[in-house]
């Protein structure tokens, strides 16, 4: 009779997927729950933190990568420190975020993902973030013409936003950009092999 | 103490926050303490970058700090609390990954630096021995909760600052001149941070739990060392107060300011008036 294997592995490729991106690995997670109970945000979560690692150990990759659990997370990081096992559970979001827009999957809050992506097309493009520039960035991703606005004509008139960006350093963060690109391209070359 | 400090304000502190700015150089001066800005500094990628992509999260914070190395120094002080955890987030994972430090500095095309130290302005005047005597001007009708929010304490591995549950550095500060400062239970807790452009409603109700609980004991000023927090307490605070039906009117300073007032810095000099909430009423009864 061949011996039974009785070595617990993780038949998740999407837990895989995280260990590689963050080098967290969520299957040392025993549920104490401490991440759910101490965020913030948790409230609007569809499922809490704790649940979503429990879901990546299952490998219910729908199920984890159409949340919005990681789209609500504000990098707070009480999770992270809280974690009796260190499980850096911000870090584990990120990964699931960078998975989800990886695969293609329409981010459950779209206005999240549009957000990084002006932001970072406005810092490549700048140097420094140039904010007014980001806004209206912003509003062309997400139509929402008219939220803030007011508040932005405030800040406006008070002098705490630049009319003019300062493009310090901006051909040298284009190149920086491109770069961590072709870096990024070459391991996930490495990685497919 | 007598070293030189690369300063690095990073983005907000030459906009939104540009008051923590002119603040914290006025106290650097007031104390005797140089700065030297870091020429040709780059943004350090914030959240947008950490949420996308973790090798360029790591790499802006480094161009910047191998600015500083050319100058020559190794002290860099970041008063923007997500500038200091992003930097000091970099020079961690660089120290604990030998592959994601070349990497960084393949992306670089320059070794990084060997020894470099990220600070917060509370470290630096925390150091400093004796400050009562700079200050001119007392402050004891004010009642400060100071808000540390997340990112200056958390993760406590990379930052290890202070306790990072309950910490005290600000307090302290701010107590070693005369000004009271109050226990309470939100110093740490999160107001919520860039999810104010997109999911505003979650800023709200996070920011009306921090305005309650500064109310509920008995503040009438809240110090802050993040511009992000700064805008969600200061600038939405009417918003909240129109959501929730409640009224605060609590003037939120950087606590570089309230440092510049105790040393008798004029009160016009220190951008107050970009505040949305005036503290106009409370500096007056205070003697400003």
């Amino acid at each position: 009779m061949m011996e039974p294997n009785l070595t617990i592995t993780s038949p998740s490729q999407l837990a895989e997927a995280v260990l590689s991106e963050s080098g967290q690995n969520v299957n040392l997670c025993y549920q104490c729950r401490k991440c759910a109970a101490g965020c913030p945000i948790s409230y609007a979560m569809d499922y809490k933190p704790a649940q979503l690692i429990h879901a990546i150990r299952l490998g219910m990759d729908d199920l984890v990568l159409n949340s919005n659990t990681m789209w609500l997370c504000a990098s707070c990081e009480t999770c992270t420190t809280r974690c009796p096992q260190e499980v850096d559970v911000a870090k584990v979001m990120d990964a699931v975020k960078i998975t989800a827009l990886r695969r293609g999957i329409k981010p459950a809050i779209p206005q999240v993902a549009s957000f990084y992506r002006a932001a970072l097309a406005n810092i490549k493009k700048c140097g420094r973030m140039y904010e007014l520039g980001m806004i209206v960035g912003l509003k062309m991703r997400t139509f929402e013409f008219f939220k803030d606005a007011g508040m932005g004509m405030k800040m406006f008139s008070k002098g705490k936003l630049k009319m003019v960006p300062s493009f310090t350093g901006a051909l040298r963060t284009w190149h920086i950009f491109s770069r961590v690109k072709n870096i990024e391209k070459k391991n996930a070359a490495h990685n497919a092999k | 103490m007598t070293g030189k400090y690369a300063y690095y304000p990073g983005c907000s502190l030459h906009s939104t926050g540009s008051e923590y700015d002119v603040s914290f150089r006025a106290v650097c001066e007031k104390l005797g303490i140089e700065i030297e800005e870091i020429k040709g500094w780059i943004c350090c990628g914030t959240s947008p970058a950490h949420c996308t992509s973790k090798l360029l999260s790591l790499v802006l914070p480094f161009e910047n700090l191998c600015l500083a190395e050319k100058m020559g120094m190794t002290d860099v002080v970041a008063p923007c609390a997500s500038c200091f955890a992003r930097l000091k987030t970099a020079v961690y994972e660089a120290a604990e990954d030998p592959e994601i430090a070349r990497q960084i500095s393949e992306a670089l095309e320059k070794p990084l630096p060997k020894s470099i130290n990220v600070l917060s302005p509370l470290e630096i005047f925390g150091n400093e021995t004796d400050m009562s005597e700079a200050v001119t001007t007392q402050m004891s009708d004010l009642k400060v909760v100071c808000y540390y929010g997340c990112l200056i304490t958390r993760p406590s591995k990379v930052m290890q600052f202070d306790e990072c549950e309950y910490p005290m550095a600000m307090d302290d500060l701010l107590r070693s001149l005369g000004i009271t400062t109050l226990d309470w239970s939100y110093k740490t807790d999160c107001c919520g941070g860039a999810l104010a452009m997109t999911r505003t409603d979650v800023v709200l109700k996070l920011t009306r739990d921090i305005l309650d609980e500064a109310k509920a004991v008995g503040a009438n000023a809240i110090a802050v060392a993040c511009p992000l927090c700064h805008v969600n307490l200061d600038t939405r605070q009417e918003e909240v107060e129109k959501e929730y039906g409640t009224s605060y009117g609590l003037p939120v300073f950087y606590f570089t300011q309230l440092m510049a007032l105790a040393f008798g810095v004029a009160s016009d000099k220190l951008g107050l008036r970009k505040h949305f909430i005036s503290a106009e009423k409370l500096l007056s009864g205070v003697g400003l």
